[in-house]
């Protein structure tokens, strides 16, 4: 009986994962097809698709444009929740828990309605659809996040170094750059990494806001206009190993740091 | 404030109307009266409802035994990698996954494919484009998430807690219904309030895989934007989906309030 139960359990789980896996093996299996539609009979493997990409401009500007967007609305949202953070933590002003539900709230906002309000919102000031827009969508989104990161790492400890320091004498502006950031930084770069993350794969916003420079999500989302094509298949392989990479990348540095500040 | 100002330029434009390709500034409630008087939105709003109830429960009856498989039932070790592995597609993009979908359910898909190889069906299936699609695209995303949410509340249950109400001579099946469960429903809860605000206000998957099959909520606002430029009423179907959301939250904040007590 015990034993049934678990050939069951792991054939449950088996399917389970054969559930979440199967669309992204299939994605990337057929990246690599030699021919003109992705399914099944797999012919190949061939680079054809990856060199079509990498030769496909409209692609590339895209990738680009996601790039800075992200850069650029993924620093932002980490400054901001830091000063944010900082305030609450450090100063506790009698409104804290009201400033960090209005600093929350966001997230149970959906993205569309995000991008409707800054779409209309541009309408108004007649201010054209541009980057420069979903970057400040982007950074709306990222906003609470970078906040909430943040704070969960400022405990006492790093308060009673900053004490110290300014016992020691140190200026509030030597403090803040030579204790607060410095051990702050694996919870920043958390920050800056997730807040990267989001941006580059939001949708709805980048849709919403933009006209002729679009970011890759919304290429993507154009070229599926053509139905099933191996060159979609190989632009979102090397996103998802992009953003795994990264993830990856950023979980080995702050665990690194976190380990030397101990 | 770049949060707040367009939420109330929402609220507002939902009271203008759109008169003959101008913006008409009279306050007026006659955008929402058109949302529950005209067919076509009203459909769209329970069909949001009823997809997104259908992801929810789905979600939570796939993802429970996995999340409860990883937290007691393998090593502690391989647990943490199998959480690894299951969460891990989560990464890729949502408009690629989505895409992925439709190359496994399309007619001449993998799964078409390999149920005709099998002899099970004598011609192709049609998946793609319905509101199964949709759901499959839907509860494939949120397993990944409410697997973490579950897990993430299990492991912190105490083991003496279970091996207690074992002691005290309940089965393994009694264990868990009174034990387990209530204690890890905190976790269920915040998963599948996160997967019901995501799901309902979610644009692309239903565009990618339910396609013109029928319309949801996010699908009719985007409508309203790109098709006929028509602000206000895009803005009152959001604040009627922000409403949704917001019963949404009270309702799953009771839930939460009486387990914790």
């Amino acid at each position: 009986m015990r034993r049934l139960g678990r050939i069951v359990g792991a054939l449950y789980l088996a399917l389970v994962y054969l559930f979440i896996f199967l669309p992204v093996v299939t994605l990337m299996l057929f990246s690599f097809q030699d021919g003109r539609v992705p399914v099944p009979p797999f012919r190949g493997p061939s680079l054809q698709w990856y060199e079509a990409l990498f030769a496909n401009t409209r692609m590339m500007a895209a990738l680009r444009n996601s790039v800075v967007v992200g850069v650029v609305s993924a620093a932002i949202a980490t400054l901001l929740g830091f000063i944010a953070a900082y305030g609450v933590a450090r100063y506790r002003p009698a409104a804290a828990r009201a400033i960090r539900g209005i600093l929350v709230v966001p997230i149970a906002v959906s993205y569309l309605v995000i991008g409707l309000g800054l779409s209309i919102g541009a309408n108004e000031l007649a201010v054209g659809r541009s980057l420069a827009l979903v970057v400040i969508g982007h950074v709306v989104i990222n906003l609470p996040l970078a906040f909430l990161v943040v704070l969960s790492q400022m405990g006492e400890h790093q308060e009673r170094l900053e004490k110290a320091a300014r016992d020691l004498g140190a200026s509030e502006i030597k403090v803040l750059v030579l204790i607060t950031v410095p051990t702050l930084l694996p919870g920043l770069l958390a920050a800056f990494a997730l807040s990267f993350t989001l941006s580059w794969d939001e949708f709805v916003i980048a849709l919403l806001l933009t006209r002729f420079d679009v970011t890759l999500p919304v290429e993507i989302w154009s070229s599926l206009r053509t139905g099933l094509d191996p060159e979609t298949n190989a632009v979102g392989t090397l996103v998802f190993v992009l953003s795994i990479g990264l993830l990856a990348l950023t979980y080995l540095v702050v665990a690194r740091l976190s380990r030397r500040r101990v | 404030m770049f949060f707040v100002a367009p939420m109330v330029l929402v609220l507002v434009y939902s009271l203008y109307t759109r008169v003959g390709g101008a913006l008409d500034r009279t306050i007026t409630f006659a955008n929402y009266e058109r949302v529950l008087g005209t067919p076509v939105f009203r459909t769209a709003l329970v069909n949001s409802i009823e997809v997104t109830l259908i992801t929810v429960v789905v979600s939570v009856l796939v993802a429970y035994p996995v999340a409860y498989s990883l937290a007691y039932r393998v090593p502690p070790r391989l647990g943490r990698v199998l959480l690894i592995l299951a969460v891990l597609p989560f990464w890729t993009s949502y408009v690629v996954r989505s895409y992925s979908w439709l190359l496994v359910l399309a007619r001449s898909g993998v799964v078409n494919r390999t149920l005709l190889e099998m002899g099970l069906i004598s011609s192709p299936i049609t998946i793609a484009n319905t509101r199964a699609a949709t759901v499959i695209g839907f509860v494939h995303f949120f397993t990944m998430l409410m697997t973490l949410t579950i897990y993430a509340s299990l492991v912190q249950i105490p083991e003496s807690y279970r091996k207690a109400a074992r002691d005290l001579g309940a089965s393994g099946w009694r264990t868990l219904l009174h034990v387990t469960i209530p204690l890890s429903l905190p976790g269920v809860v915040v998963g599948a309030f996160l997967t019901f605000v995501l799901a309902i206000g979610d644009y692309i998957t239903p565009q990618i895989l339910g396609g013109a099959s029928e319309l949801l909520l996010p699908q009719a606002i985007v409508l309203q934007v790109q098709r006929s430029a028509d602000f206000p009423m895009a803005a009152a179907l959001s604040m009627v989906l922000l409403g949704v959301i917001a019963l949404a939250y009270l309702l799953s904040a009771r839930r939460f309030s009486l387990t914790t007590r």
